[in-house]
């Protein structure tokens, strides 16, 4: 059986990963290629790394990153934030990265999609979509839920596969950083509306809401950052309770 | 050992190199015939959409070259699926190396299937010493389905060849380079086959 998948996001700022870890471990928090081993070695199915830097500098920075991260890692890492074009996407690419994942540029550039899949295929092209509830609507948003696009969640995701995405990463804004719980209602529907993953994003509070959102909100992947940076919870021993719950998953 | 990836332009061909530096090897990106003729270990990367990949195959004449080396050669992804007799995929003419055509999975799964599944029915020396039922990492929407040829299943929809061999050519559905520890031990196995 194909098993649903846990994955770890690090955001990156200039090279470094930003959020306070809290791994003892660590010779330096803020490595990201040490973090990224550590979760590969404790089961992580799969990576993203974040970028959030603004500066210049920031492309060269996140191409080194890419290639210590794929000479290191041995599982698949998607690299996203502030990739507007092919050559963006070429360059990570063919530095190592597996996947690439596109959010506000993919909504002024839609074809920036279709571009994408028919280079390089739809299995590495992930549109990230960040929404949240106005008036019992899902309405798409952009620069970290700040600004609201005239765009439906469900109308958006649809168009997003037809243009040719492998991939649908969803944060709720609603439940981002509430530990409450991922938005599974609105996962559900995406999931039955398209016909590719959904990677369930924002909410992550403990292991229940990981069941939770598997086998309510019907997801195929589900993405957490801080939980895991804190060592609230371990990835394996999230895996054996999923296990436990008869979900499928690599041990 | 002198092992080649063929670079016909398709493919993360940088994760398979890295790869198999973390095994202790060397590898060179080559679409030179001389080349190519000459190494050890020849892998067929591949990813993205099968005509433009056979187009560009064709282009650089490989097309000609890979089905008449002696050498272990290992395609993977849609490098495995170019080495069948076609797919259904742009309709797309193979290499003609595996007997077996390559189709699409239904709506009735999510297509691309992606993430980590089992294979299992594991034959050849390329799953020397790795346990039925490992996960490997896959992402792909056209397979190959069973046939005399497979050397591992795997579930998704259907039972289909996650794993293929005739003579000295292997391929693999799977991504032995982004699959762990498990992974690395299949791409070790496949440089230590016998010639």
């Amino acid at each position: 059986m194909l098993t649903k998948r846990i994955i770890p996001c690090l955001d990156i700022k200039n090279g470094r990963t930003v959020k306070g870890v809290n791994f003892v471990d660590l010779r330096d928090a803020g490595d990201p290629v040490e973090l990224a081993k550590i979760y590969s070695d404790e089961g992580a199915d799969e990576l993203v790394f974040l970028d959030i830097s603004a500066t210049e500098e920031r492309r060269k920075t996140l191409v080194d990153l890419v290639r210590k991260v794929a000479s290191t890692i041995n599982i698949p890492f998607t690299v996203g934030g502030g990739i507007s074009s092919v050559k963006d996407v070429e360059v990570l690419l063919q530095n190592g990265a597996d996947k690439v994942s596109i959010n506000s540029s993919a909504v002024k550039n839609p074809q920036l999609i279709n571009d994408l899949a028919q280079k390089f295929g739809s299995q590495c092209v992930v549109v990230a979509i960040d929404a949240k509830q106005i008036d019992g609507d899902w309405i798409v948003h952009l620069v970290g839920g700040k600004v609201p696009t005239e765009l439906n969640l469900f109308d958006w995701a649809k168009e997003v596969e037809e243009r040719g995405a492998g991939e649908i990463l969803f944060t709720s804004m609603d439940n981002d950083g509430t530990k409450n719980g991922f938005a599974n209602e609105a996962l559900a529907r995406l999931s039955e509306l398209v016909n590719i993953p959904i990677i369930a994003s924002g909410g992550a509070g403990n292991i229940q809401h990981f069941v939770d959102t598997f086998l309510d909100g019907k997801a195929d992947a589900a993405l957490a950052a801080s939980v895991f940076h804190f060592k609230e919870i371990e990835i394996k021993t999230l895996k054996t309770a999923l296990k436990n719950n008869n979900i499928e998953v690599r041990i | 050992m002198k092992i080649v990836i063929i670079n016909y332009g398709a493919g993360n061909i940088q994760s398979i190199k890295f790869a198999i530096e973390r095994l202790g090897f060397e590898a060179v990106l080559s679409n030179d015939w001389t080349e190519i003729k000459a190494a050890d270990r020849v892998i067929f990367p591949g990813v993205g959409e099968a005509s433009f990949a056979m187009k560009m195959l064709i282009d650089s004449g490989l097309d000609v070259l890979i089905p008449t080396l002696k050498q272990p050669v290992l395609g993977i992804c849609l490098g495995m699926q170019l080495m069948c007799n076609k797919s259904e995929e742009g309709n797309t003419i193979g290499l003609g190396i595996f007997d077996v055509d390559v189709i699409k999975f239904t709506p009735k799964v999510k297509v691309p299937q992606m993430g980590w599944n089992q294979i299992y029915n594991l034959k050849s020396d390329l799953f020397k010493g790795i346990n039925e039922n490992e996960y490997m990492y896959l992402v792909h929407s056209f397979y190959a389905p069973n046939c005399p040829e497979a050397i591992a299943t795997t579930d998704y929809e259907v039972e289909y060849a996650s794993a293929l061999q005739k003579d000295n050519f292997y391929g693999t559905q799977f991504h032995p380079e982004k699959s762990g520890d498990v992974g690395e031990q299949i791409l070790a196995n496949f440089l230590k086959l016998k010639d």
